[in-house]
């Protein structure tokens, strides 16, 4: 690059700057007005500062069970996290190697990815009707016996997600496994070490900063899905789908209140992942090891 | 992570209590296994019965195992009898692909310029991540909340219509800024210009500086660099970006129901509006529909990047 700022680069950044307010201004707009005074309405002034809104969104208002939905949510989303990274992880070092049908299971993978997500959730939910279907025909009497449905949140709606996070857990994973020095991993070998040992003490350290990445994708996909989770989830429905249904009914600043609280949850996700993975770096930089350096 | 530290027992000494049942390496389509197993599950088979209940038969409470076209054929009724005048269905199908090409058109340009800044006049390393990242925070909250926090700045006693006022440039609130086609389109360049930036910074990166400094020398202007130089080099992402907005767009149901106060039509909504009514085959069958049209989009895509590799 040449030597000082061209006049593209102060028009480029103010471009970006006007993009970052796009993203970020009306985001700010609702946290603000999520204070709004018990008097206050849905748009700007403020009617004075309070926590009103919040307190009525605890108390649960009457409207629908928030802190259930909330539970679920979280309890979900960890699940979904933690069997994103382990199945990810299995799956990245697999591609490492050649196995039967490794070409079409990535076609599979992508798939996942761009078909609609109310057409795979459709399709789920079909699957569990005829599961429920068959098991009530023909399940024996101790299963079929005041059984209503299969469906549910860590079933189906556990499986949905997972057609969501993966094909990002993989991806990652492919990205991790292109910087990897391979290098490391035959001197380990040469050493002695065994498979398990390789992966426990050279190939599992180095991967380690970007699994938080994969993790932080699994977390939060799950945490704010709706189309997927829509047609699948069973009786109780998750926090973003909740809120889905409220903007239909609620009209107090109430909604503004579980907006800020949901994003709360995803910031202080945001901020752990990547202080974690900040400190394994550092970590990792102190031994004097800069292979394989991560992703995110 | 904590899967990690289920395997690995803290403290466990090299040559340790695993070492010795693990010794030979697991062999790769074990390792795949649950990965497969996964998808098999919750997305091969599921699209194997939408295919087929679409062709199935159904009254009020249950669907009927019988071949029929039926859903297909009430899914395109009065089509024929309208003509030249379009039908329900063809009409929800134009302004859907309108939205698609609108959406993509613009986050297109966003997300290219955006991009564009961030490899070729970001300079340190260190800005180029805080400023991706800044651009990816939003992306991991959630959409409906990203959706609803429009009220406030376009209803009709939003900031916009304020300042619009107070500046005398209309004399009454405007009443299409928010629930109308332009919230729905201005929602979905919010939420989803995200998946051009990526794809699009992911292709720029790769291009070698050289290159473009080679067309400087050569005596390129700046347009004539971009053109030649960089688009080319970046369409890959350009492409990868674009299958993703359309397939978004194309099967959305969300965005243009909340943005849309319910009132737009969507290739998406009908297949909700069907599943409300637990009409299953008619629902699958405009899935099959909408899966085939955006299969389409996505060939005519593809097949735009290797003509231009081949030419």
């Amino acid at each position: 690059m040449r030597e000082g700022r061209p006049a593209i680069f102060y028009w480029l950044a103010l471009f970006f700057a006007a993009y970052v307010l796009f993203l970020y201004g009306p985001m700010i707009a609702i946290f603000v007005l999520s204070f709004q005074g018990p008097e206050g309405g849905l748009t700007f002034p403020l009617n004075g500062l309070s926590l009103h809104w919040f307190s009525d969104l605890i108390a649960g208002g009457g409207i629908v069970d928030i802190g259930g939905a909330f539970r679920r949510s979280l309890v979900l989303g960890l699940t979904v996290m933690l069997a994103t990274i382990v199945i990810s992880v299995l799956a990245g070092l697999a591609y490492r190697k050649k196995f039967f049908g490794q070409t079409i299971l990535f076609y599979v993978a992508v798939a996942s990815l761009i078909v609609p997500s109310i057409v795979t959730s459709l399709g789920i939910a079909l699957e569990f009707r005829f599961l429920d279907d068959a098991v009530k025909a023909y399940g024996p009497a101790w299963l079929s016996e005041g059984y209503t449905t299969a469906m549910g949140l860590f079933t189906s709606g556990l499986g949905a997600h997972l057609t969501w996070t993966l094909p990002f857990g993989l991806l990652i994973m492919f990205a991790i496994f292109n910087r990897f020095d391979k290098r490391l991993e035959e001197a380990a070998r040469d050493l002695g070490a065994t498979p398990w040992q390789t992966f426990r003490h050279v190939v599992g350290p180095i991967i380690l900063p970007s699994l938080i990445g994969i993790g932080l994708f699994g977390f939060t996909l799950s945490w704010d899905e709706i189309a997927r989770s829509s047609q699948a989830i069973g009786e109780l429905n998750t926090l973003p789908l909740e809120l889905k249904a409220l903007t239909t009914t609620v009209t107090t600043p109430e909604i503004y209140a579980l907006g800020t609280l949901t994003t709360g949850v995803s910031f202080l996700v945001i901020t752990l992942s990547l202080g974690l993975f900040t400190w394994l770096r550092a970590r990792r930089m102190r031994h004097g090891s800069n292979a394989g350096s991560g992703l995110v | 992570m904590a899967a990690l530290a289920a395997e690995t027992p803290s403290g466990q000494a090299p040559g340790g209590f695993f070492a010795r049942f693990t010794a030979p390496a697991l062999p790769g389509w074990l390792q795949a296994a649950p990965l497969a197993i996964v998808f098999g599950l919750f997305f091969v088979l599921p699209l194997i019965f939408v295919t087929v209940v679409s062709f199935w038969d159904y009254n009020d409470y249950e669907i009927i195992p019988s071949f029929t076209v039926r859903s297909y054929v009430e899914t395109f009724e009065g089509c024929i009898d309208q003509f030249p005048d379009l039908c329900t269905i063809l009409q929800t199908y134009v302004s859907t692909l309108k939205f698609c090409i609108i959406v993509w058109a613009s986050t297109l340009v966003i997300g290219f310029t955006v991009a564009y800044f961030l490899a070729f006049h970001v300079r340190s390393l260190k800005w180029q991540i805080a400023l991706t990242l800044l651009c990816t925070i939003p992306f991991w909250t959630s959409n409906v909340i990203r959706m609803i926090s429009w009220i406030p700045l376009l209803g009709r006693n939003g900031l916009v219509n304020d300042a619009l006022v107070s500046l005398h440039l209309v004399r009454e609130p405007v009443g299409w800024l928010l629930y109308s086609q332009f919230s729905v389109v201005l929602a979905f360049i919010h939420l989803f210009t995200f998946f051009m930036i990526v794809p699009i910074f992911n292709s720029m990166a790769r291009i070698d500086h050289r290159l473009v400094e080679a067309a400087y020398d050569a005596g390129a202007s700046g347009w004539q660099t971009l053109w030649n130089v960089v688009i080319p080099l970046s369409k890959p992402g350009i492409v990868i970006g674009s299958i993703f907005v359309v397939t978004i767009v194309m099967g959305d149901f969300v965005t243009v129901g909340v943005m849309g106060g319910q009132q737009i039509a969507s290739a998406g909504k009908i297949i909700s509006t069907r599943l409300d009514a637990l009409q299953f085959p008619p629902a699958a069958a405009n899935a099959v529909i909408v899966l085939g049209i955006t299969l389409v989009i996505i060939n005519l895509l593809t097949r735009l990047v290797d003509i231009r590799r081949e030419l």
